[in-house]
């Protein structure tokens, strides 16, 4: 989230699209339900289904699954069409102004300019910035950027924007979306409304989750959404933002601790192969500022090899040393595109020999059954640490495995049994990026241990074999830090701390200096000599010298704009609103007076707030320093140059891999050329023709978590058995009456569970075709309570979901799909 | 709120004075049910059944996210789900949770004929005695909502208690605890219904709900669960919310003027029953042999 759960309260409008929060954020929804209340706030819920959140809602608009982007552009383009775009923002806090190159051309045909059909993969010289003087280097952002401040020249990006949306016509919306134009226009006008007449002080947010992440162009529908809120001067304000609602309890923790494939903790770009030493790492992922010349940009990033040489340093200790580059030696050199394609397919060609699944059931989550299958079978070990027996450690015993093939299998399995959450204590990291401790409630049950325990003994035992039998690479083992009062116990404590980091020397910092062993205050203090260690720059300030402010729980909120400051802490240094700089014009006064976290106090010099400035607090705002101070340029990014995405520097609608209807904006180009379809035995991808007529989602219940709420008879009362939604004229036409079993088929399998015929999931018409869709819930599979028990059906989901992947972040294409539907006479 | 407020107003089959009729009156209290922000998330229902120890059921899909079709005696507040498709084509999907009203005339306790079954506090809950029900179901007649559920296997009927020993505490019923989003709120009935009006006024004024209202029914002197509706002139869309619920007139016949008629009737029936045993034999419960473990809904 760039705000926070507290802050929806204060929003005039909000846009829930790809997100179903009364359902499966029902916690954090009280605060849009509070917007409701308190301001007479608008909801808008566009989703195939009528769902839970939409029951509460002022408007529900059903749009076919996997159409977002193209919604969302026709938002963008009735912004700009009817002059709604927040002017001032746009001139001056977005790259609207900035000159691109002339070669570049929007994807008017399909693609943008630079693809090489041969490579299937874009050239991108052209999505760059023109330098305001000389040639530039290709590759490479100028470092002054020449720009139209009228906002007029055809370069421009303004202007390349609108012509990039001005195909995104009401119509066009509804041939690709299936919304009506009138009932599009009137949602438009609920949304980008609130900046009629010029009128700045309202704001609208928008709310998204995995409807918006699980595309194979999921990367580049959100970044239509920031276009948007951007366009209408939304971002950095109370009420508004883009907001992500993250899985629970933890799932931001754990990308914050670097679980993507993409990222090292805090979000430092990994080393690839490419990078030969430290130094050319830091080069490749550390921006320079790009930006007109008489405009200040931040460039926060300029400290990334202050944060890679201190996590280096909370990760070797005294053996990293600037003789040897830190270590760089010791970090892994990823090579492209990993994810769960990759990782599977290298299983099952057998370079893969063990794994390890932690709170993770890898057999129920990833895109093919028969794949996952495949892979685990051909493992020598698998450690599982669940704290249910769970598919993944019962893998052999999937349906449909014959007792033959059992035998073939070699796998041993050993399964741990782990802690809940309720049984270990340390932060958890929600979406508003708020870290709060939370002591154990209850020591873990039986045999069970809590998991950095297991991890900890795990290492000490591999560090042991290092040290006695050697190895091919002994060094990252032997070396690693592992200053833990008890070195199989460390506790939640010593890793927070390690977290936040320390100094190894004393340290100098705005006139103080700290002695070395100190907790530091913030990563201002962060150091790349080797003076400072600190395991995630973005978590350092959470646990200073004074003790862990995470702990906190004060409830005073000064602001009334439930910013509670002294509730926990959030990264980055307590912010509670991210970019807030735009919370103020540029003159520094708040668009909105009765909503201001921030503001800039002439008298005093410098920016003053309820909130804590995202900001260089002494920049005065004839400086004309950006608000968005971790981007180059310092301003929000209309276009994304170079390589910040792969599939294009504007989000263009492309059909899922699997889809009913041509691209009714360039039928030429059907799907995202960058897309990634991988065509294994494994991987099938099926079409209307062969009878997959209707249009797949996965979706997931207020009344589970997971997998594991099917061991709990609690929830198990409440949703019994496996169903998937279906529309009722559809039941009709296959003679499927409510509480049958279905048989849901793809190119790649069957599942099979209870059809509820429901009103909730319309029927649409999209590009001249009746389209139908199915929502199938994601939570079960063959072992449970109502499984063992014989009582329900025991097929996976994702024996039907594809495996098509997002192009920039290979997160597979699970909200949309095609499948054949019928009825099935028993189990 | 002290223990004084579970000083007791009324009690069920008893003539006379109340025992133990204090002088001082607790304010009544309510629980405020606003529909219009429910999100069917269902945690009442698992905190009423884990609060009061309730077992769960064995269940199986009804085409639906209800789940079970009604109350049961182990399962006392639902969450009614309805799809309501209106002329104009707009569909509503009305999430309305179910349980005991706390009429402030209650119909079980006026039907009850076991002495202090059934027991109104001053505050206004209504609760069940269960060491004095005699399973006679009487109570299942009287109530105009159709609430207690009577459990076969233990011969007693059972209801929800507005968690009256949390409230003698202090506390909140478990329900409140429980929900999410702020649609359940409890507190003196005079303070409820003051937030429920302003509720609907602004549901009429911002939210286009011409006909939002407080479902507080007259017909039993009130409730202590209120009620805001989107449409308080169709309660019955919400799954069966009774538009103008009242005691049935049988029932206050019975308690009041012609109560000597219905223990004549009482006296007949049990002539009847015995006549019955000697010529017919003693009557099976089908249901017993299954129903020792207690563990199913009577559903």
């Amino acid at each position: 989230m760039t705000n926070s759960w507290n802050d929806i309260a204060n929003t005039d409008v909000m846009l829930i699209i790809g997100a179903n929060p009364a359902e499966n954020h029902p916690c954090g929804f009280k605060w849009a339900i509070e917007a409701r209340r308190l301001r007479n706030a608008r909801m808008i819920v566009v989703d195939p289904r009528f769902t839970r959140t939409a029951a509460t809602a002022d408007f529900h608009v059903p749009i076919r699954a996997g159409s977002d982007l193209a919604f969302v552009g026709g938002l963008i383009r009735y912004a700009i069409e009817n002059n709604l775009y927040a002017r001032e923002y746009v001139l001056n806090y977005t790259n609207a102004s900035f000159l691109v190159n002339e070669d570049f051309h929007c994807a008017d045909e399909g693609l943008f300019s630079g693809f090489d059909a041969a490579k299937s993969n874009y050239d991108q010289t052209t999505w760059n910035y023109q330098p305001k003087s000389g040639a530039g280097t290709p590759g490479h952002l100028p470092e002054n950027v020449a720009a139209d401040p009228t906002l007029q020249n055809t370069h421009c990006v303004f202007q390349l924007l609108r012509q990039q949306y001005s195909r995104y016509t009401l119509e066009m919306v509804e041939r690709i979306t299936g919304v009506p134009q009138a009932k599009f226009a009137r949602v438009a006008e609920e949304f980008a409304g609130i900046r009629r007449n010029g009128d700045m002080t309202r704001t609208g947010t928008l709310i998204y989750s995995l409807g918006w992440t699980h595309h194979s162009i999921g990367t580049q529908i959100i970044r239509s959404g920031a276009i948007l809120q951007l366009l209408l001067g939304n971002i950095g304000r109370p009420g508004g933002g883009v907001n992500a609602l993250r899985g629970h309890a933890n799932v931001q923790g754990a990308t914050d601790l670097a679980i993507s494939w993409d990222s090292l903790p805090g979000y430092l770009k990994p080393p690839t192969a490419g990078d030969d030493n430290f130094a050319t790492w830091m080069k490749r992922t550390t921006p320079t500022p790009s930006k007109p010349s008489e405009w200040q940009s931040m460039n926060y990033w300029a400290n990334t090899p202050r944060f890679a040489v201190s996590l280096q340093k909370a990760l070797y200790g005294p053996a990293a040393t600037a003789a040897n580059e830190w270590a760089y030696d010791y970090m892994p050199k990823r090579p492209d595109g990993r994810g769960w394609w990759a990782i599977s397919e290298e299983t099952v060609k057998g370079k893969v020999k063990g794994a390890f699944c932690f709170g993770m059931n890898a057999l129920a989550l990833a895109p093919s059954v028969d794949r996952t299958l495949a892979a685990l079978s051909r493992l020598d070990w698998l450690v599982v640490c669940e704290i249910f027996p769970d598919e993944t450690s019962e893998f052999w015993r999937a349906p449909g495995i014959t007792a033959e093939q059992q035998a073939k299998i070699d796998t041993t399995v050993y399964r741990l049994p782990g802690a809940g959450f309720s049984e270990k204590s340390g932060t958890m990291v929600n979406s508003s990026r708020l870290l709060q401790w939370r002591d154990a409630a209850t020591p873990p049950l039986g045999d069970a241990r809590i998991d950095l325990e297991i991890l900890a003994q795990i290492f000490w035992q591999v560090r042991r074999l290092y040290k006695t039998e050697d190895g091919a690479f002994p060094d990252p083992i032997l070396n690693l830090s592992w200053d833990y009062e008890d070195p199989e116990r460390p506790s939640a404590e010593e890793l927070a701390k390690e977290l936040n980091g320390r100094a190894l020397a004393p340290v100098t910092e705005g006139g103080s200096t700290l002695p070395a062993g100190s907790q530091l205050p913030g990563f201002a203090w962060l150091r790349d000599d080797g003076s400072t260690a600190c395991g995630c720059w973005i978590y350092c300030g959470s646990w200073p010298e004074g003790g862990a402010l995470t702990k906190r729980r004060g409830t005073e909120d000064p602001s009334g704009m439930g910013i509670h400051p002294n509730w926990a802490w959030s990264w980055p240094m307590n912010r509670r609103n991210l970019y807030n700089r735009a919370s103020c014009d540029p003159q520094g006064k708040p668009w909105d007076p009765g909503r201001a976290p921030v503001w800039w106090d002439e008298s005093a010099g410098r920016w003053k707030g309820h909130d804590v400035p995202d900001f260089m607090v002494t920049s005065a705002p004839k400086e004309h320093m950006g608000p968005f101070i971790m981007a180059n340029e310092g301003v929000g990014r209309l276009f994304a140059p170079l390589p910040s995405l792969v599939d294009g520097p504007f989000p263009e609608h492309y059909e899922p891999i699997e889809s009913l209807v041509e691209n009714a904006l360039h039928p030429a180009v059907p799907t995202n050329p960058l897309g990634k379809k991988v065509e294994t035995s494994f991987d099938k991808f099926g079409t209307a023709a062969e009878g997959y007529t209707a249009v797949a989602f996965t979706m997931r219940l207020t009344e589970t978590y997971h997998f594991w709420t099917k061991n709990n008879p609690a929830n198990v009362q409440l949703v019994p058995e496996p169903f998937a939604e279906i529309n009722e004229q559809m039941a009709r036409e296959l003679g499927i009456d409510g509480g049958d079993f279905i048989r849901i088929s793809s190119a790649r399998g069957a599942h099979i569970c209870k059809a509820m015929v429901t009103k909730r999931l319309p029927a649409l018409q999209v590009n001249g075709k009746h389209v139908y869709q199915v929502g199938i819930p994601f939570s079960w599979g063959f072992r449970g309570i109502a499984e063992d028990a014989g009582r329900t059906s025991r097929t996976l989901v994702n024996l039907i979901t594809p495996t098509s992947y997002d192009a920039n972040t290979r997160t597979p294409e699970y909200k949309t799909f095609l499948v054949k539907v019928e009825k099935v006479d028993k189990l | 709120m002290s223990a004084e407020s579970r000083r007791i107003q009324r009690i069920s089959a008893h003539a006379g004075p109340v025992p133990g009729t204090g002088t001082v009156r607790e304010e009544k209290v309510a629980k405020l049910i606003d529909v219009t922000t429910c999100i069917g998330c269902r945690a009442c229902e698992i905190a009423c059944q884990e609060w009061n120890d309730l077992p769960f059921a064995d269940t199986v899909f009804q085409n639906n996210h209800q789940t079970m079709p009604d109350t049961s005696w182990n399962l006392w507040t639902l969450i009614k789900m309805n799809e309501v498709e209106h002329e104009d084509g707009t569909l509503q999907w009305l999430l309305r949770k179910q349980g005991c009203m706390h009429c402030a005339d209650p119909g079980c306790l006026a039907a009850c004929p076991a002495e202090g079954a059934i027991v109104q506090y001053e505050n206004g809950i209504v609760d069940f005695d269960h060491d004095k029900c005699i399973g006679c179901q009487y109570c299942t007649i009287g109530c105009p909502f159709n609430v207690p559920k009577f459990n076969p296997a233990t011969k007693k009927v059972f209801k929800c208690s507005l968690c009256s020993d949390r409230v003698e505490n202090g506390l909140e019923p478990a329900c409140i605890k429980s929900c999410p989003t702020g649609c359940l709120q409890f507190g003196a009935k005079e303070e409820m219904l003051h937030v429920a009006h302003k509720r609907a006024e602004q549901l009429r004024d911002h939210f286009g709900y011409e006909n939002a209202g407080v479902y507080d029914p007259p017909g039993v002197g009130g409730t202590g669960v209120i009620y805001v509706l989107h449409d308080v002139t169709r309660p019955e869309q919400y799954g069966g919310l009774p538009k103008d619920p009242r005691v049935p007139a049988t029932i206050g016949l019975w308690k009041s003027p012609l109560k000597w008629l219905g223990n004549l009737a009482m006296v007949g029936g049990l002539v009847g029953m015995i006549a019955h045993f000697f010529l017919f034999g003693p009557k099976t419960d089908p249901g017993d042999e299954e129903s020792h473990g207690t563990e199913k809904p009577d559903d």
